[in-house]
């Protein structure tokens, strides 16, 4: 234990988990509370996001800002979407490549100000996705800043979040759409980034405030101080898992990796071939369209959990892929996982079996996103 | 108290209620709590032999897969079907959950194991709380 605690990362809101109870757990190198017993644990937690609010420390999230003259050609370079059409104040879902076509990180591309972008990144690949930015911009005329350290980053999801947020906040929240940020005086703090951004398939805001301790406990204890009239819950990493799993939002190390493409992951739609010259486009090119395993959702059809790394099977026990992701999902009540399988058995309704405990347990291929979130009228 | 001091306990947080040649197997409330909310239960079937610090079955929560183990030897007489449609019962009360009951292969093999007030003295300081 100590040779552990003395590498183990904390966040400023450490000691606030543990004097709630939460339960504690190693995620990425970073000391995080993964339930509340408190708030019901992770089923409570995962239907309060879904129904009413939730909130997370999410500030093991990297933080890394690009800004100067030649900003978006950084950014243009170094991501496979199209920075050229954010507005300012807009962000976008993106990914950083190796030449390969490989995932270094997804990320959530932020445009702030008119030469200024912020890249939020995965906090197992903080150091690497730095490095890795540093050293492929080096010939474009801007600054790369690693802001990981300056933020708490709090997530405030589900469809009551904007009327938890709003009460803490000048900012005209009905002014900000879905993956738009805005600036406004957040408990007190001034010019406080607000993205109307999130993990969990829900609407929710994340906000950035100082890092310090004193700052962090108190904003945090505000949140859910204001939000007790919405039944607000502290979530943990838990539910942060399961509701991105329901909305198919995938995780770097699962369903993307230095071993995954693009094509594969299915991100197609966020990859814009048309933009000439970005880290990995070449070798996406060429791998177009032979593409030998592509991500599929499944469902359970006979008693059993899929967990990651489980084997998956054709209907005649053949070993044909993988899972990446797994669990009970707890909004949709049934047992689903995300998996790696042979375009050729990536249609809705293939009949496959996933191997549990040595036994071939039929699932199904299921369209996904497993839950979207209902439209507003 | 916290543990029934009339059950047994093992290191692996099974309890075993012995009634003469019989017993009745759950797991504590420690186990439910460690786990968290509990969404499956896999327990093997009547007449099939379980032994003593062998696996007879596994218990899922939303995020951890764990394996049951034996705390003694027998052949199953019975099974809480019940447990496969409601396995938060366990989270509930995890004392009266039972899981299967056995018949016992030779009765005095539970002696070795925990008392209630071995057991709770032994989580106290694996969980520290």
């Amino acid at each position: 234990m100590p040779a552990v605690e003395a590498t183990i990362r904390k966040t400023a809101l450490n000691a606030v988990h543990r004097q709630m109870g939460a339960k504690m757990v190693e995620f990425n190198g970073w000391d995080m509370p993964v339930e509340y017993p408190s708030a019901g644990g992770i089923i409570a937690e995962h239907n309060a996001v879904r129904t009413g609010v939730g909130i997370f420390d999410v500030s093991h999230m990297g933080d890394i800002r690009l800004h100067g003259p030649e900003a978006l050609k950084a950014v243009q370079h170094i991501s496979m979407n199209d920075a050229s059409k954010l507005q300012m104040g807009q962000a976008q879902y993106s990914a950083l490549l190796y030449p390969n076509g490989t995932f270094v990180d997804d990320v959530i591309v932020h445009r702030l100000g008119e030469d200024d972008y912020l890249l939020v990144i995965n906090a197992g690949t903080r150091e690497k996705d730095f490095n890795w930015v540093r050293d492929n911009t080096r010939e474009f005329d801007c600054k790369v800043e690693n802001l990981s350290d300056n933020f708490t980053q709090i997530a405030i999801q589900g469809p009551k979040g904007v009327s938890l947020l709003q009460k803490l906040t000048d900012a005209d929240l009905s002014a900000v759409k879905f993956y738009w940020v805005t600036r406004g005086t957040v408990c007190g703090l001034k010019n406080i980034l607000i993205a109307r951004t999130g993990y969990t398939a829900e609407d929710g805001f994340e906000i950035y405030i100082p890092s310090d301790e004193a700052t962090s406990a108190r904003v945090w204890n505000e949140v859910l101080a204001g939000g007790k009239e919405f039944a607000v819950v502290p979530c943990g990493l838990g539910s942060r898992n399961t509701l991105r799993l329901e909305g198919k939002l995938p995780l770097y190390g699962h369903e993307i990796s230095d071993e995954i493409n693009v094509w594969e992951a299915g991100l197609d739609r966020f990859i814009k071939m048309e933009k000439p010259g970005f880290v990995g486009r070449e070798a996406l090119e060429k791998a177009r369209g032979s593409v030998k395993r592509t991500l599929v959702g499944l469902e359970m059809m006979e008693r059993g959990i899929a967990r990651d790394g489980y084997k998956v099977q054709d209907a005649n026990g053949r070993e044909i892929g993988y899972v990446t992701s797994g669990s009970y999902a707890p909004f949709l009540k049934k047992n689903i996982a995300l998996a790696y399988v042979p375009p050729e058995l990536s249609d809705n309704g293939t009949e496959l079996k996933v191997e549990i405990r040595g036994q071939g347990v039929k699932a199904q291929v299921v369209p996904t996103p497993f839950y979207k979130r209902p439209k507003k009228a | 108290m916290a543990y029934p001091a009339e059950y047994k306990y093992t290191k692996e947080h099974e309890w075993i209620k012995v009634e003469g040649n019989n017993a009745t197997i759950g797991i504590t409330r420690y186990a439910q709590d460690s786990l968290g909310d509990i969404v499956f239960v896999e327990l093997p079937k009547v007449g099939s032999e379980i032994t003593a610090g062998k696996t007879f079955g596994t218990v899922e929560s939303v995020k951890a897969v764990s394996d049951l183990y034996a705390p003694a030897t027998g052949t199953v007489t019975d099974v809480n079907g019940a447990l496969a449609t409601a396995p938060e019962s366990i989270n509930k009360d995890a004392h009266s959950a039972w899981m299967i009951k056995i018949a016992l292969k030779d009765p005095s093999q539970v002696s070795s194991l925990l008392s209630a007030a071995d057991y709770e003295k032994f989580v106290a300081e694996e969980g520290g709380h």
